[in-house]
C-alpha cells in the first residue's frame, strides 16, 4: 500500500517537472548554464562568480536583452567536488537545455566539465581557470583570465623595472601546482631581466609556523620576497616576517586577493604588492560602473573572481548578439573572434588558443586598501 | 652564526609548545596507560576559548593583565572539558580492554573536531594581539616579546607542575596511582578523583599552549590540534612516555630539529623528521630517552 502511494507521488512529481519544463521552453528566454562551487571548501569562489555573472545578465536584460530575448542564468552547485561538475553540467545541457556554459574557477572542475561541453558543442567560458590544459580540451572551450605564465612575468617586470630590485627570494607552496608554476615563470622572467634569485624556500598549505624558512631567507639578504600563494598563509607569513625584522616588500599573485588577507596580516602588509586581474580603484568608467552596481546589489566590494565572471557573461552576451543566433557553432565562432572587448579586467581579445590576451594590474596594499599601482600590457613582457 | 642562533630561538619557542602538550599525554599515560588522542583537540579548544575571550576584552588597551586573564580563563575552561571527557567517555570503559579505551579516545577526538567545525566554523580565525609588543635584539638575534612569553610561560608552568607533583599531597597521590592503580586504591586513595585531577591539569597545560600559539602564529583553525597533537605525542614517546622531564626534553628536541630541518634542508621533510625520530626511538630505545623499562609482571 505504502509503496503504491510512493509510486503515485513519484509519478505526480515527474509529471510536474515535465510540465514545468514545457512551460519554460515556451517562454522565449535564452538559457545560460553556470556550474560553480556554492558549498564546500571553495564556496566563496562559486558565490562571487555567480553574483558577478548574474549582475552582467541583469545589466544586459535591463537594456532589452539579446536578440530581443532575456537571458536566464541557471546555476548548479557542484559542492566543491570536481567529479560533481560533470554531473551538473550534464544536467544543465540535457535537462535544462542551456545553450552556453559559464564556469569554473578551479581548473580541476573545468577540466571535468569541458569534455562534455565540447562533445555537445556547447560553448563554455571559464572565468578564472589558469591551467593551460583547460582550453586545450577543444575548440568550444574559452577563458577570459590570463595564464600564470603571463602573471609570473608581470611581477618579474614590475620588480625589476619599477621597484628596481635585483635580488629576490621566493617562498613557494610546494603542494600547489599554481604556486610552483608561478615560481618557475617568475624565476625565468626575472633572470632574463638580469635579476638574481638569492633564496628559494618552501612551505605546505596548512602550515602555520614559517619562522624557520623566513630566518633562512633573511640570511640571504633579498631586496624583495615573492610569495605566490593563497591569502590564508600569506597573511601569516608576512606577519611573522615582520616579527623577525624582515622589512623588505613582499610580492604576490592573485591568490592574495581577499579582504581576509588584511584581516590576517594587518599593518605588516603595508607596502606589499601583488599582481591581479583588476583594481577596484581603477578610474576606468567600465570598472567604476561595475564596482558601484555590485556594491548596490550585494553590499560588498567585488573581488577579482566576480569581475572575471562579469566579463565572461558580457563577452558571451556580446557574442550571441554578433552571431545573431544562439546556435552553438555560431556563438563559438563569435566568441573566438572577440577583439578588444572593453572588460572590467582589461581589454580582452581571444587568441587562436582560445585564451584571453589582456592586461594585468599590480596593486599595492595600503591600510586595508588594494590600490592600483601599474597596468602591464601583454606586449610589455614579451 | 646569527642565523643559527635565530633558528635555535625559533625552535625553542616551537618546542615549548610541543612540550606543554606532551606533558598532558605523558601524565594521562602515567595514570591510565592510555594514549589520550583527544588531547590535541583540547589544545585546539583552548586556542578558541582564548580567541573568544580576547575578542571580549578587545577595545581595551592590550596589557599583560588581559593576556593573563585570557590564558587563565582558557585553562579553567579546558580543565573542566578534560574532566568532562574523562568522566563521560573514559571512566565507563576504564575496566575494559586497553584497545577499547584507545578506540574511545579516537572517537572523542573525531567528535570534538567535527563539533568544533560546526560551532567555530571551518574557516581559520586570527588571534588579536593581547600584550604590547617589543622586540629585543641580542647579538643580532631578534627576540620578540611573544617568543619570550612563550618560552618563559612554558618553563614556569612546567616548574609549577613539577612542584605540584613532587611536593603536594595530591601530587604524591598521583605518583602513587601511576605506580599502581589497584594498590593505591587499597591504600585509601580516591583514584577517581586523582585521575580526574590529572586530566584537568593536562588539559589546562594544553589550553595554555593553545593560547600561546594563538599569540605567536596568530592563525587558529578547528583541525590545528591534529598535527600538533601528533608531534607532541612523538615528543612524549621520545622523552619516554610517563616521564615528565622526558616530555619537556622531547618537546624541545622535536621543535628544534624541525626548525633546523626546514631552515637548512627543506620544508618537505618537516613532518618526516618528527616521525622518523619516532621510528628510530621505537627501534633503538623503546622506553624513550628518560623512560624506565617496565618489566611485564606475570
Amino acid at each position: 500500500m505504502r509503496f503504491r502511494v510512493l509510486a503515485a507521488v513519484c509519478l505526480a512529481a515527474i509529471g510536474a517537472v515535465t510540465l514545468s519544463c514545457g512551460k519554460e521552453g515556451s517562454q522565449k528566454e535564452i538559457l545560460v548554464g553556470e556550474y560553480g562551487s556554492l558549498t564546500g571548501g571553495i564556496a566563496t569562489f562559486g558565490i562571487s562568480t555567480r553574483d558577478g555573472s548574474q549582475l552582467a545578465f541583469d545589466d544586459v536584460n535591463s537594456k532589452g536583452g539579446v536578440l530581443g530575448h532575456k537571458i536566464k542564468l541557471l546555476v548548479e552547485d557542484d559542492q566543491s567536488k570536481p567529479e560533481e561538475a560533470g554531473t551538473v553540467v550534464n544536467k544543465l545541457i540535457h535537462q535544462d537545455h542551456a545553450v552556453a556554459m559559464i564556469g569554473h574557477v578551479a581548473s580541476s572542475h573545468s577540466l571535468a566539465a569541458a569534455p562534455i561541453c565540447q562533445a555537445e558543442k556547447v560553448p563554455m567560458i571559464s572565468p578564472a581557470s589558469t591551467n593551460p590544459r583547460v582550453t586545450q580540451v577543444g575548440n568550444y572551450i574559452f577563458r577570459v583570465c590570463f595564464l600564470d605564465t603571463f602573471q609570473g612575468a608581470v611581477m618579474a617586470k614590475f620588480a625589476s623595472d619599477t621597484l628596481k630590485v635585483k635580488k629576490v627570494a621566493i617562498l613557494v607552496d610546494v603542494r600547489s601546482d599554481y604556486s610552483v608554476g608561478l615560481q618557475t615563470f617568475f624565476g625565468q622572467a626575472f633572470k632574463k631581466l638580469g635579476g638574481e634569485i638569492v633564496a628559494e624556500q618552501s612551505y605546505s598549505q596548512g602550515d602555520s609556523d614559517f619562522r624557520a624558512q623566513l630566518t633562512a631567507i633573511k640570511a640571504a639578504n633579498p631586496e624583495a620576497i615573492y610569495v605566490p600563494g593563497y591569502y590564508t598563509e600569506v597573511g601569516t607569513i608576512v606577519h611573522q616576517a615582520r616579527e623577525l625584522g624582515i622589512t623588505v616588500p613582499f610580492l604576490g599573485s592573485d591568490g592574495w586577493d581577499s579582504p581576509k588577507l588584511w584581516e590576517i596580516g594587518g599593518t605588516s602588509l603595508n607596502g606589499c604588492y601583488f599582481s591581479n586581474h583588476y583594481a577596484t580603484d581603477d578610474p576606468n568608467p567600465v570598472v567604476q560602473k561595475f564596482v558601484n552596481d555590485y556594491k548596490a546589489k550585494y553590499n560588498q566590494l567585488p573581488d577579482a573572481l566576480a569581475a572575471l565572471a562579469y566579463d565572461a557573461a558580457r563577452i558571451l552576451a556580446d557574442a550571441m548578439q554578433r552571431a545573431g543566433s544562439t546556435d552553438g557553432e555560431k556563438v563559438r565562432n563569435a566568441i573566438a573572434s572577440t577583439k578588444d572587448f572593453p572588460g572590467v579586467t582589461g581589454q580582452i581579445s581571444i587568441n587562436e588558443e582560445r585564451n584571453a590576451v589582456k592586461t594585468a594590474v599590480i596593486v599595492k596594499v595600503e591600510n586595508g586598501k588594494y590600490l592600483l599601482t601599474e597596468t602591464i600590457k601583454p606586449e610589455d613582457v614579451k | 652564526m646569527t642565523t643559527f642562533l635565530q633558528q635555535l630561538v625559533n625552535g625553542l619557542s616551537l618546542g615549548s609548545i610541543y612540550a606543554l602538550i606532551a606533558l598532558g599525554y605523558t601524565m594521562v599515560y602515567g595514570v591510565l596507560r592510555l594514549i589520550n588522542f583527544a588531547h590535541g583537540d583540547v589544545y585546539m579548544v583552548g586556542a578558541y576559548v582564548g580567541y573568544y575571550l580576547s575578542r571580549k576584552l578587545q577595545g581595551k588597551e592590550p596589557s599583560i593583565i588581559s593576556a593573563l586573564l585570557v590564558m587563565v580563563g582558557s585553562m579553567i575552561v579546558c580543565a573542566l572539558l578534560g574532566m568532562l571527557i574523562e568522566r563521560l567517555a573514559y571512566r565507563p570503559v576504564r575496566r575494559e580492554a586497553r584497545l577499547t579505551l584507545l578506540i574511545t579516545a579516537i572517537g572523542v577526538s573525531l567528535f570534538i573536531e567535527n563539533v568544533a567545525q560546526l560551532v567555530f566554523g571551518p574557516d581559520p580565525k586570527f588571534f588579536p594581539s593581547l600584550a604590547p609588543r617589543t622586540d629585543f635584539i641580542v647579538a643580532g638575534v631578534r627576540l620578540t616579546s611573544e617568543q619570550i612569553t612563550v618560552i618563559v610561560v612554558a618553563m614556569l608552568l612546567m616548574l609549577l607542575l613539577r612542584y605540584f607533583i613532587l611536593r603536594t599531597r595530591t601530587g604524591k597521590a598521583m605518583r602513587a596511582v601511576s605506580f599502581s592503580l589497584d594498590a593505591s586504591r587499597l591504600m585509601g586513595i580516591s583514584t577517581d578523583r586523582i585521575i580526574s585531577i590529572t586530566f584537568a591539569l593536562g588539559s589546562a597545560l594544553a589550553a595554555a599552549a593553545g593560547v600561546l600559539i594563538g599569540m605567536q602564529i596568530p592563525k587558529i583553525d578547528p583541525l590545528m590540534g591534529i598535527m600538533y597533537g601528533l608531534k607532541a605525542f612523538v615528543a612524549a614517546v621520545l622523552g619516554g612516555i610517563g616521564s615528565i622531564p622526558g616530555a619537556v626534553l622531547g618537546g624541545l628536541l622535536i621543535g628544534i630539529s624541525e626548525v633546523m630541518v626546514v631552515g637548512y634542508l627543506s620544508s618537505t621533510y618537516r613532518e618526516a623528521i618528527a616521525f622518523g625520530i619516532l621510528i628510530l626511538v621505537l627501534i633503538l630505545r623503546p622506553q624513550g630517552l628518560l623512560g624506565r623499562v617496565q618489566k611485564e609482571k606475570v
